[in-house]
């Protein structure tokens, strides 16, 4: 257990990698860090577990004024359990007061080891964050209960105060290429490694190129399609646009489309720069999880549907002749 | 209203609406729009003790009785009558067997219809006879330790995918409808074979076949009962079988119903949902009281049937007319509710009022049950006098 | 193979009430169930021991009603159930929740595999099975889609990732966390149900679990609730008038000003 002191601590932001580049998500993570760290006056120190990870410079740019660059312990596995007790040694050793992580699948399943490792809070997928100026305390609000609720948290006493951050939640700032940081290697104890979990094999069985949660159009298609083979008529749409392709949960329930493409409470979050909803209600547990979009646009028949209340553009009408129309303008424009 | 069902009751009950609504609702459209015999959903249910409540303890079944049976019918028929009639359809070939079958014979096949391993038909329907049985053309000659079959029996219920079937023929076609008897059939024996499917108007997930019987030898210890008894066989089934039919027209009924409230408070016209209007709102409450009232029936026909009640033809004929009528109207006037939508195969009630219109034709028309009620009045008056 | 599924009873349907002038929650929902995915992992730890023999625990922190929930567990043909219940509890967040738990787990003896649903529905943190792991000292794989086979001492199986799934192994015992296209959760059977209205439900509570009650509940997690809140809807909303080919042209115009098109 790490005690607060009284110096604030560091703002820490995990920066996850994939495939040896920065993964996206960790932009918006150190413009939020910045923040932050700007209303306690401390630092942002950005830790990415890895080899020779290309793109570090960008976190600083982003904000942050120290990269703590961690040779991964077992780079093989990426094995959680491994970084979960070098991230611990290293928050028990420079006490931040803040750490933020993604809330990817790898971050929802390593952070918390860590925070039940150091005894301390932890609120899961936050959309907002901010300091109380009076306490000096983290507010993390997150959606609960299906999307009806939003949920402030504050961890008093525990430290650090831990949050992982809904993909995409934040925007990533400005980038400014002349600022300053420092890039610090951390080599860890080479302990032999001992994960007791192995990564045998990476299936690509996605049956989409673009991955949901970091293409910047999203199509998504709902219980209006009425059936199967109609999502063929936004897939349409999606591969005109680049766009990945989306469903709310009741085709999933049915059987219309794979799991893997479920948006909502009980999938995948997305925060695209365009999220386009085909005939989706807009049940709260789906909005939860796509309300971050920068622009929504709704197409629905029923002009009561809850989705409209969320989307920056709506269009009521039958999606099957609304989407097709957008598919031929949008191929036109695109030539 | 309060029909004080028991816990072993309250339980199947909620165990048939959660199988109808988690598994059976998402795929009736379309084993409608197929014609597909249900056969998952057919083993969900007997792996949910479904298939063993209407079968006696002794033979691995749970012992329940003609109530415990409409309970089940009726929640399955509120999603699906095609699905419903296929599992009734099993119990009503199960029914001669529980009731005059010889130890053996409920030894040898009522555990495997208990656990849903071998499914059960009831064949009588020919193209001459239906209601009228004594003009049964199917045969069954007498050989040594054999019966030789010949004929063909129509619109079976489960035909092709039951495996046991309980057979009404003439054993002695000189007496008449004195001279019917009830055989055990099993699919795949030789001489026993099948048209084909039938295309029916509603209750579509069912699968309705011929029986072709073509010099088809049966063992003589298949016989139900003793030769002659074939008739009574066939009538006192329908006795007990009729509420369960009664219990599928309710359900049907009930899901009409509710598709019509949920459709009225949606549906906006002149600036407020149509169940604001009392010309709906009266149709409603029509609707509703007529399922009640048919389900009350329905429920008192049942019971006294657990009772032990000696005659109950006149009970399960009223319960059987007045629920499958009420289906037939509360179905039609859900789709006028509807309006547009309910002619639509979008929505669910055009199939209802498919699905409910079988239950006035089947295990005797309404006619023909009318003349049993009729018959029984009229013969108590008789012996009064 | 003995494993212990982590269940939850959520509400089947969420009916919010909130205090304008504390930002506490009056009330939730009604319609008490097991939570969809925990429902997936008892469905698992069943599967797992109709091949591999054992016992399947269920195990719940929550209110005594929650007693109905590890009934239906039962029901489904779990061997026992166990309910972490006190009023000390009430509050607790996923740390102290997984404090207790593995209380819980570890006054039952050490079973061969923790299966966890992904997240609850209505906490929807998905932090409780890696807490636990961590505090029981296991190795943790969240997100399970299929368990490929179990050999002796290790489990082979397939987890969602972002580029589609990853083939693990995991050491055993181990806690896993499993998503609904794991399996469909089988129905009850009658028999199972009127049986399980007759089966015991062990009750546990902080001083039989050795919780120090100054670590949980809402006073002593770490974490503490400070308001709850309805969310803001959006307040550009525009819908878009005129003809369908008049909108789609607004459209693009609103897209290409947006710099998306």
């Amino acid at each position: 257990m790490v005690m607060k002191s009284n110096s604030p601590g560091e703002v820490w932001i995990l920066a996850e990698q994939a495939d040896g580049m920065i993964r996206g998500t960790a932009h918006g993570l150190i413009s939020k860090g910045r923040q932050l760290a700007d209303d306690l006056g401390t630092k942002v120190s950005a830790l990415c577990f890895g080899h020779d990870v290309a793109g570090v410079e960008g976190l600083i740019a982003c904000g942050a004024d120290r990269v703590y660059l961690v040779d991964d312990p077992d780079p093989v596995n990426h094995d959680e359990e491994s970084c979960a007790r070098e991230l611990v040694a290293l928050i028990r050793h420079h006490q931040p007061a803040i750490l933020l992580a993604s809330a990817s699948l790898w971050g929802s399943s390593l952070i918390p080891r860590v925070a039940a490792a150091l005894e301390t809070g932890l609120a899961a997928n936050c959309t907002a964050l901010e300091i109380d100026l009076e306490s000096k305390l983290l507010m993390q609000t997150r959606s609960a209960l299906g999307g009806n609720v939003l949920a402030t948290m504050e961890c008093p006493e525990k430290r650090p105060q831990m949050a992982t951050v809904r993909p995409y939640a934040f925007k990533r700032g400005a980038a400014d290429q002349s600022r300053q940081g420092e890039i610090v290697r951390v080599d860890p104890e080479k302990q032999p490694v001992t994960s007791r979990t192995r990564l045998l094999n990476v299936i690509n069985d996605l049956d989409q190129k673009v991955k949901l949660e970091e293409a910047d159009i999203v199509v998504c298609g709902g219980r209006g399609l009425g059936k199967a083979e109609n999502f063929n008529v936004i897939a349409e749409l999606a591969k005109v646009l680049g766009a990945a392709l989306g469903s709310s949960r009741p085709p999933v329930d049915d059987g219309w489309i794979a799991y893997s493409h479920q948006i909502g409470q009980t999938g995948r979050s997305v925060a695209p720069r365009l999220y386009i909803a085909c005939g989706i209600s807009g049940a709260p547990q789906h909005v939860a999880a796509m309300q971050t979009s920068e622009i929504i646009l709704a197409i629905n028949e029923a002009p009561q549907a809850p989705i409209f209340e969320v989307a920056t553009y709506g269009i009521v009408g039958d999606l099957f002749k609304v989407v097709p129309m957008l598919t031929a303008r949008f191929r036109e424009l695109r030539g | 209203m309060e029909y004080f069902l028991n816990e072993q009751q309250q339980t199947l009950r909620s165990l048939a609406r959660k199988i109808a609504e988690q598994r059976i609702l998402p795929v009736r459209a379309e084993l409608d729009e197929k014609e597909e015999f249900p056969w998952e959903l057919i083993r969900e249910m007997a792996s949910s003790d479904l298939l063993r409540i209407f079968i006696p303890e002794e033979y691995e079944g749970l012992g329940g009785g003609c109530l415990d049976l409409c309970l089940v019918m009726e929640e399955l028929s509120r999603v699906c009558g095609g699905v419903a009639i296929s599992y009734g359809a099993n119990a009503l070939g199960a029914l001669p067997l529980i009731n005059y079958g010889s130890e053996e014979q409920k030894r040898k096949y009522l555990p495997d219809i208990a656990s849903g391993k071998r499914l059960a038909a009831f064949a009588v329907t020919e193209a001459t006879a239906g209601s009228d049985a004594a003009n049964i053309r199917t045969t069954a000659v007498r050989a040594n330790r054999h019966y030789v079959l010949n004929g063909t029996k129509q619109f079976i219920t489960n035909g092709g995918e039951a495996e046991i079937y309980s057979v009404v023929v003439m054993t002695d076609p000189a007496r008449g409808s004195r001279g019917a008897s009830a055989l055990i059939v099993e699919k795949g024996t030789p001489g026993f074979s099948f048209g084909k499917k039938e295309k029916k108007m509603g209750i579509r997930a069912s699968s309705t076949r011929e029986l072709v019987f073509h010099d088809c030898r049966v063992p003589a210890e298949n016989l139900i009962g003793r030769e002659g008894q074939g008739f009574i066989i066939a009538i006192r089934t329908l006795d007990r079988s009729r509420p369960g039919v009664g219990a599928q027209a309710v359900g049907i009924a009930q899901g009409a119903l509710e598709a019509s409230v949920e459709y009225a408070r949606q549906r906006i016209q002149f600036g407020h949902p149509i169940s604001a209007i009392q010309a709906v709102q009266h149709m409603l409450a029509d609707m509703a009281t007529q399922v009640e009232a048919a389900r009350a029936l329905v429920y008192a026909a049942a019971r006294t049937i657990d009772a032990g009640a000696k005659s109950f033809s006149e009970e399960a004929a009223m319960a059987k007319v007045f629920a499958t009528d009420t289906a037939m109207r509360v179905t039609t006037d859900a789709v006028q509710i509807l309006g547009g939508a309910g002619y639509m195969r979008d929505y669910p009630v055009e199939k209802m009022m498919r699905d409910a219109k079988i239950t006035q034709i089947y295990e005797g028309t309404n006619q023909v049950v009318r003349n049993t009620i009729a018959l029984e009045l009229l013969k108590r008056k008789a012996m009064r006098e | 193979m003995n494993v212990v599924v982590c269940l939850k009873q959520v509400p089947g349907k969420f009916k919010i009430e909130i205090d304008p002038q504390t930002g506490t929650l009056v009330k939730g929902g009604t319609d008490n169930m097991i939570n969809p995915f925990d429902m997936n992992a008892l469905e698992e730890a069943m599967r797992l021991k109709e091949k591999h023999g054992g016992k399947v625990s269920a195990i719940s922190m929550g209110p005594s009603e929650a007693k109905e929930s590890l009934r239906e567990a039962i029901a489904l043909g779990a061997d026992e159930a166990v309910l972490l219940c006190d009023p000390a509890f009430d509050g607790s967040d996923t740390w102290a929740t997984s404090h207790i738990l593995s209380l819980g787990i570890r006054k039952l003896g050490q079973p061969d595999m923790v299966i966890c649903g992904r997240q609850t529905i209505d906490g929807e943190t998905g932090q409780v099975g890696p807490e636990l792991a961590e505090m029981l000292g296991l190795p943790f794989v969240s997100c399970v889609s299929r368990i490929e086979e179990v050999a002796e001492g290790h489990v082979k199986m397939q987890r969602m990732a972002e580029e589609g799934h990853h083939v693990v192994e995991m050491q055993l015992p181990g806690v896993i966390s499993v998503v609904k296209e794991i399996n469909v959760p089988r129905l009850p059977s009658l028999r199972g149900l009127m049986q399980s209205k007759k089966a015991s439900i062990t009750v546990w509570n902080a001083r039989e679990l050795g919780v120090d009650v100054a670590m949980v509940g809402s006073k002593g997690s770490p974490g503490r609730l400070v308001k709850v809140s309805r969310p803001q809807r959006s307040t550009r909303q525009e819908l878009l008038q005129g003809s369908l080919e008049s909108q789609v042209e607004q459209l693009i115009g609103k897209l290409r000003e947006a710099k998306i098109l």
